[in-house]
């Protein structure tokens, strides 16, 4: 199996370190021909209005979109959430639009504010121990999207919902390549095993 | 979601600057040049109240920035605010945690109150220093800094020095992994660092901590430079705002950090940017206008 992480900012050599781990070959993608050469794709931690606004210069919107509505599975995390959604809170800033949630950025507060903690994922026996880096949540979930986990809002606003799943699009406002939990990794490649 | 939720460990702060990679960081010393560097693609930027150029160029003491005019570049832009506070002084760094900003630049382009650095464990915000080799850099993240960045001749637009250290701090960690066991505690006497960083570097072959090219990047081709070398991120200083036409030289250096492995793509964003920023020869400056030996 073939993973790709768009390589344009961010953190993506800690991804396709967890894919390498999984026993799968990890590839940098930059452009609409790295793009066409993998089995599935990985948008990685970084700041969501560089990624965007790169990928809108470098003709990769289109690209990732077709290829997701061809089935390709998709793994965002943390700006990658935001990247994959349909609308962002406040702001307006490139999107994808595959992944029909509206995220709140910085919802958790600035970087004194972030944090880690164990998390309850759907479908994980054991819970992820989940950096949360100046993150995301979602304020608004289409019907179509299953919520595989939820954290409580420090300021008691009730649970938000932070990993999400609809058809094989996957996202988690944490960063599980910052630790040596590859779980989500692996969910991500039997999505593209199952295909 | 279990109740044991923790701030400030060291892979939260040393995360951020993870996040940050591969990207651009651009000193901004107002709200309309933090927006003007938002909407060029960098990743974060460094408020203060002069760039390097003109601190060089008007001397006096250099200090942390207004803290109005900090919080009005935190409220203009949604990407990270970082902000320099000067070397050893622990109240400019509070005060800045306490505005919320999201990295502090210990910074020698400020003038240093202290032969001490900030004790950086005791915040909760990390912290980034500047390092000339492997020993400054494995003392500093040993008083806690979460990011390292080069320590090239800032306000300069000569990238030179930014060269050298990176250059320096690569021989060195490929020295220390040729190292037995019985060496390195000798080592870590000669670099003048911390024996348990010396030993998970002489281990995992690179550090433990995210480092940037900073100091002199005044173009494209400086940044792509430093990213071949081997450096995770660019921090611009003067380079932008000092350049002719600073929002479109902005664009260029991010996307030429992106694709810093392709000469082609670098020709087509450097071509008509207009004038860089006027350059300084370092082998002629005075050794009390070095920046860079200011804290070690």
């Amino acid at each position: 199996m073939r993973v790709g992480a768009l390589a344009l900012q961010g953190d993506f050599r800690e991804h396709l370190a967890a894919v390498e781990r999984l026993g799968h070959d990890g590839v940098e993608v930059r452009t609409p021909d790295e793009l066409a050469g993998v089995d599935a794709l990985i948008i990685p931690g970084g700041e969501s209005t560089t990624i965007g606004r790169l990928a809108t210069i470098y003709g990769l919107m289109d690209p990732i979109r077709d290829s997701v509505a061809d089935g390709m599975p998709v793994f965002g995390t943390c700006a990658g959430m935001i990247f994959l959604a349909s609308g962002t809170t406040g702001v307006d800033q490139p999107q994808l639009g595959l992944l029909d949630v509206i995220v709140e950025r910085n919802a958790f507060g600035r970087q004194v504010e972030s944090f880690e903690a164990d998390v309850r994922v759907t479908g994980l026996a054991d819970p992820m121990k989940a950096v949360f880096i100046r993150a995301p949540w979602i304020d608004k979930v289409g019907a179509d999207v299953e919520v595989l986990a939820t954290v409580d809002d420090p300021g008691g606003g009730g649970e938000h919902a932070v990993v999400v799943r609809q058809d094989r699009i996957l996202a988690a406002s944490f960063h599980p390549e910052l630790t040596a939990d590859d779980r989500l990794h692996a969910m991500l490649i039997d999505l593209a095993e199952e295909r | 979601m279990d109740t044991s939720t923790e701030h400030g460990t060291d892979r939260v702060k040393r995360g951020l600057a993870e996040m940050l990679k591969g990207g651009v960081i651009m000193d901004v010393v107002n709200a309309d040049q933090a927006i003007i560097a938002e909407e060029a693609g960098a990743v974060a930027v460094m408020a203060l109240e002069r760039v390097p150029a003109d601190i060089r160029a008007e001397g006096g003491v250099a200090r942390m920035a207004d803290p109005g005019l900090v919080t009005e570049i935190i409220n203009a832009v949604s990407i990270p605010v970082m902000a320099k506070a000067r070397i050893g002084h622990f109240v400019e760094a509070r005060v800045l945690e306490s505005l919320g900003v999201d990295y502090i630049d210990e910074s020698e382009v400020l003038t240093p109150v202290d032969e001490f650095h900030v004790d950086k464990r005791s915040f909760t915000v990390p912290f980034v220093n500047g390092a000339k080799d492997l020993g400054e850099a494995l003392r500093r993240i040993g008083e806690g800094a979460a990011m390292i960045r080069t320590k090239g001749e800032p306000g300069t637009g000569n990238v030179v020095e930014a060269v050298r250290h990176m250059r320096l701090m690569n021989s060195q960690i490929a020295w220390l992994t040729t190292l037995g066991p019985d060496q390195l505690m000798n080592a870590a006497k000669e670099l003048r660092a911390p024996i348990e960083l010396v030993k998970e570097i002489a281990e995992t072959g690179m550090l433990p901590v995210v480092n940037f090219a900073a100091g002199g990047i005044a173009t494209p081709s400086d940044a792509a430079l430093m990213m071949q070398l081997g450096c995770d991120g660019i921090f611009v200083g003067s380079g932008v705002f000092k350049s002719g036409d600073p929002d479109v030289r902005a664009r260029a250096i991010v996307e030429a950090t992106t694709f810093y492995q392709d000469p082609a793509k670098i020709a087509e964003v450097s071509a008509g940017l207009g004038e860089a920023m006027v350059g300084i020869n370092i082998d002629t400056m005075p050794a009390e206008e070095r920046m860079q030996d200011r804290g070690d």
